[in-house]
């Protein structure tokens, strides 16, 4: 076995890890599409799906039977490049911003010195696929979809950045692990409780979830950006919409809740626990508000959270300023 | 109790001062009444005369605020016209003086040949609607109308339905056909045309969207398709367009039997139920002559009242759904499942009972009816309270609702609005407090209004609303009069069942009512009630036979509709969703 030296060890070990993180984001969103139907149903006083296998567990298989023996339908006024490449788009980025979350000490993908930045910039580029499935729909629903969630995605993605730089200004680094390690004992949650809310906010309207999923609003637009989709391709926004959840949720659980520190526990299940809640987190604000107009979105964007972010930060520079003025 | 007699307070003396007042201006021959049922004067008017009549009775000295209704009937084979000016075709404009609460029928004859009158649009701005419905329907055309085209029926449809000589059954007509080419025509003929409507397709330089909205939208609630021009999400205008749902109810009741019919109305408001029942059997009452016992009004009450919280439990649960909160329908149905269980076992039936019967209800109240009833009183308060407090007081929903498509209660009155969306601006008028019907006025309750006359209001109003219902249906079951089901009377369809096994006088009365149904005396009238939506009202007009000559079915859905636009010019796409949901409408009700 004279190939296999240390260093092919680690990178078959890393692959290994890159694999199972994908698999495992992916797996995570599609369960959660029933595990939010279920939850759903409980809060609303009813069950949600409970007959495909025992308390409706196989339910995402069977969906899934369903969702790929649909007929893969491009409406033929659709600009076909763009209708094709929206879907792919709206999951690789948000997979790809995965890579840079370090789920433990050992297991991680990519333990990038700019990880933050990395995410924003995927989370930037996110925004092209309902642009581009919107647009390319060739439906006017689609197109008032895709307007708005441009418009949303882009005032919110200014105060997303703004509001973590707070966390980047206490450790020094942009670096996802040198986060986490300096949260041991001490969750950013506190100093950075503007920040969080801002964030949190923030990472809600990126992933138009419930209630900023103006860009889809069923009740106006009928589902809007993603209307002329079908079969896969509306699969991958649809789980697209879930590893969104579940990325905003890990990234609040590594920016602000010490990310796998906890104690008694190992360090994965208390990941696991985090973003556990802030995913249930999700679903509630889910079944329990009305959706705001899409203006005052707007504006609460522009007038509360961006001087919110930029107050936070202020401050946040003055105390570091005070507290370790070299 | 009675049922029959027309509105409170001495009609004569009442009536006399807008038929004297008329009179004065426009001569002895200007106005020539008509003797009915309706409890109202009707009063042929010349073709002429019309638009001066109506302008005058429009005018701050008589205030008839609103255009009640505007229908006509086909005259060519009525049998027993005696007294009446000759016509082919006759029109009728209803009017409401709400501030007076008395109201006055206008008829104007107009011969075969000659189907024209001058559009009164410009004086009831809701006439709109009902004028291109008459043409819809019978051919009449309306000079300066501002835009006279079919409104019911499908664009490329030939001949007026509810004229006598068009046919009531497919099975008289040629098997029905669609080719490519007809589809395709069809398709065509739904295409929305802006200048067609008056609209541009540009500003300066930007360009308008005309957005399809309908009639499959999640949000449309039922068939209806309103189609709006945008600029960006603004709404410039908009043009609704409904017909999607129209089944011809007011032709079938041409050809079935006074009896038969009942089961139509259920389905006009289908959320309504029973409450679609009464305003017809009272109709049909007062044409017959009867008087039902106090017992069979109060069940009446009893289950109307039932029917206007399930009615508004369904408007509670989607009106927050458009809102985006999707939580609460869950509730509501639930608590509409509660409601629906107390009717099942009181009716047999869920959502279309049919269960008035000519002269009282089809059977009476099973053992035990006031347990069930009384579960559901207990069960309901505690609820509507956490509504208030998850919902109304949330404060998205006060952002999406408050000043949303508000109106004044004058703008309400000329556009024809009626029910919870009139209370809303703070006007209290109330059918069943203002003109008791079904002995309303032995009870005790109150009339809630609103002040804003906004998407709010209209929301909080119903959550009101069920409450006070609450009230009279705990009455219903404290004072549950004793005594029969039926009225005592030969006209009471079906007769008692126990009595015809034993009389033979009866045995053939049920026999031919069964058969061929009651014949009732030729004579028109009227029975406006306070329905889930607004005012319900069947004007009835008899031609001594089995079935109903004309039967006309003024529904409140329809004006409420017609109102959108008006409302609308300058709003948000969410604000149309907002106000879309707080009007409380089906299609059903709007299309007929």
């Amino acid at each position: 076995m004279s190939w296999l030296t240390p260093q092919v060890t680690a990178i078959i070990i890393a692959m290994l890890q890159a694999l199972a993180v994908l698999l495992g984001a992916v797996l995570l969103g599609a369960v959660l599409t029933v595990v939010e139907r279920r939850l759903l149903g409980l809060w609303q006083d009813r069950y949600g799906p409970n007959r495909v296998g025992p308390f409706g567990s196989l339910q995402l298989i069977a969906d899934m039977l369903k969702i790929f023996f649909k007929e893969d339908w491009i409406p033929p006024f659709a600009d076909r490049t763009l209708f094709v490449l929206a879907p792919a788009i709206a999951m690789a980025s948000l997979l790809l911003s995965f890579i840079v979350i370090p789920i433990t000490p050992n297991l991680y993908v990519a333990d990038l010195h700019i990880g933050l930045l990395f995410f924003l910039a995927m989370a930037g580029i996110n925004v092209y696929a309902v642009l581009f499935g919107g647009w390319s729909s060739g439906n006017k629903y689609a197109l008032i979809g895709a307007m708005r969630a441009s418009a949303q995605t882009l005032s919110y993605e200014v105060f997303m950045g703004l509001a973590l730089m707070g966390v980047v200004a206490i450790t020094g680094s942009f670096n996802m692990r040198d986060i986490v390690n300096a949260q041991e004992g001490f969750w950013f949650v506190i100093p950075q409780f503007f920040g969080f809310c801002t964030f949190l906010i923030a990472g809600i309207a990126v992933t138009h979830r419930h209630p900023f999923d103006q860009p889809e609003a069923e009740q106006e637009l009928a589902d809007g950006y993603h209307i002329e989709y079908s079969s896969m391709k509306f699969g991958m926004f649809f789980i697209g919409e879930y590893v969104g959840m579940v990325l905003i949720s890990a990234l609040i659980v590594t920016l602000f809740f010490g990310g796998w520190h906890g104690p008694w526990l190992p360090p994965i299940v208390w990941f696991a626990l985090k973003t556990g809640f802030f995913l249930m987190l999700f679903i509630l604000l889910r079944a329990s508000l009305p959706r705001p107009r899409y203006d005052r979105v707007m504006s609460f964007g522009w007038k509360v959270c961006l001087p919110l972010t930029l107050i936070n930060l202020l401050i946040t520079g003055a105390v570091i300023l005070l507290v370790a003025p070299e | 109790m009675s049922v029959a007699t027309p509105p409170p307070d001495t009609p004569t003396t009442r009536h006399d001062a807008v038929v004297e007042a008329l009179k004065r201006r426009f001569g002895e021959q200007g106005v020539r009444e008509q003797a009915t049922l309706t409890g109202w004067p009707v009063l042929w008017v010349a073709r002429e005369a019309l638009t001066e009549v109506l302008g005058f009775l429009r005018d701050k000295s008589q205030a008839f605020e609103m255009l009640y209704d505007l229908s006509a009937i086909d005259e060519r084979l009525r049998s027993h016209r005696r007294d009446l000016p000759d016509a082919d075709f006759t029109v009728f404009y209803h009017l409401m003086s709400l501030s007076r609460n008395r109201d006055v029928i206008l008829k104007v004859a107009l011969g075969e040949t000659d189907l024209s009158l001058p559009s009164v649009a410009s004086i009831y701005p809701n006439a709109n609607w009902y004028e291109r419905e008459v043409w819809d329907m019978f051919g009449i055309t309306f000079e300066g109308h501002p835009h006279l085209t079919r409104i019911l029926m499908p664009p490329t449809w030939n001949g007026h339905p509810l004229r006598k000589d068009h046919h009531a059954r497919a099975t008289e007509f040629d098997p029905y056909t669609l080719t490519v080419v007809g589809q395709d025509k069809e398709q065509q003929a739904l295409k929305f045309d802006p200048e067609h409507w008056g609209m541009r397709r540009k500003h300066d330089d930007s360009e308008f969207m005309f957005l399809n909205l309908g009639p499959n939208h999640p949000s449309a609630h039922g068939a209806f398709r309103i189609v709006l021009q945008l600029d960006g999400e603004e709404i410039i205008d908009c043009v609704p367009d409904i017909g999607y749902h129209h089944r011809g109810a007011e032709k079938m009741a041409e050809r079935q039997s006074w009896h038969s019919f009942i089961p139509y109305t259920d389905r006009i408001d289908y959320t309504g139920g029973v409450m679609n029942n009464l305003p017809y059997v009272l109709a049909v009452e007062k044409l017959a002559g009867i008087q039902v016992t106090e017992r069979a009004a109060t069940i009446r009450v009893m289950l109307a009242e039932m029917f206007r919280i399930t009615s508004h439990l369904l408007f509670l649960g989607t009106y927050l759904q458009d809102l985006g909160a999707m939580t609460p329908v869950f509730f509501t149905f639930t608590d509409r499942q509660k409601g629906y269980e107390v009717i099942e076992a009181i009716t047999g039936f869920r959502m279309h009972p049919a269960w008035y019967r000519i002269g009282g209800v089809a059977h009476d109240l099973p053992r035990g009816w006031e347990k069930l009833v009384q579960g559901f009183l207990d069960w309901m308060p505690k609820r509507l309270r956490e509504y208030e407090r998850a919902m109304m007081e949330n404060a998205i929903v006060r952002e999406r609702t408050r000043h949303v498509a508000a109106h004044t209660t004058t703008e309400a009155l000329a556009w024809g609005i009626t029910g919870p969306n009139l209370r809303a601006t703070g006007f209290d008028f109330d059918l069943r407090k203002q003109r008791p019907y079904s002995g309303y006025e032995n009870f005790d309750f109150e009339i809630p209004v609103g002040s804003n006359g906004d998407a709010f209001d209209r929301g909080q109003l119903r959550i009101d609303e069920m409450r006070q219902s609450l009230r009279i249906i705990q009455q219903c079951v404290d004072h549950m009069p004793a005594g029969d089901y039926k009225a005592d009377h030969p006209l009471t369809t079906p007769p008692p069942r126990e009595r015809m096994l034993q009389h033979i006088e009866t045995l053939i009365t049920h026999f031919l009512q069964v058969s061929w149904g009651p014949v009732l005396k030729p004579n028109e009238s009227l029975q406006m009630i306070e329905a889930t939506k607004g005012i319900n009202g069947y004007y009835l007009t008899s031609d001594g036979n089995t079935m109903s000559y004309r039967t006309r079915i003024r529904t409140p859905s329809f004006p409420h509709l017609q109102h959108i636009p008006a409302l609308m010019r300058g709003g948000f796409v969410p604000d149309l969703i907002a106000h879309l949901g707080s009007i409380d409408f089906v299609m059903a009700d709007v299309d007929r």
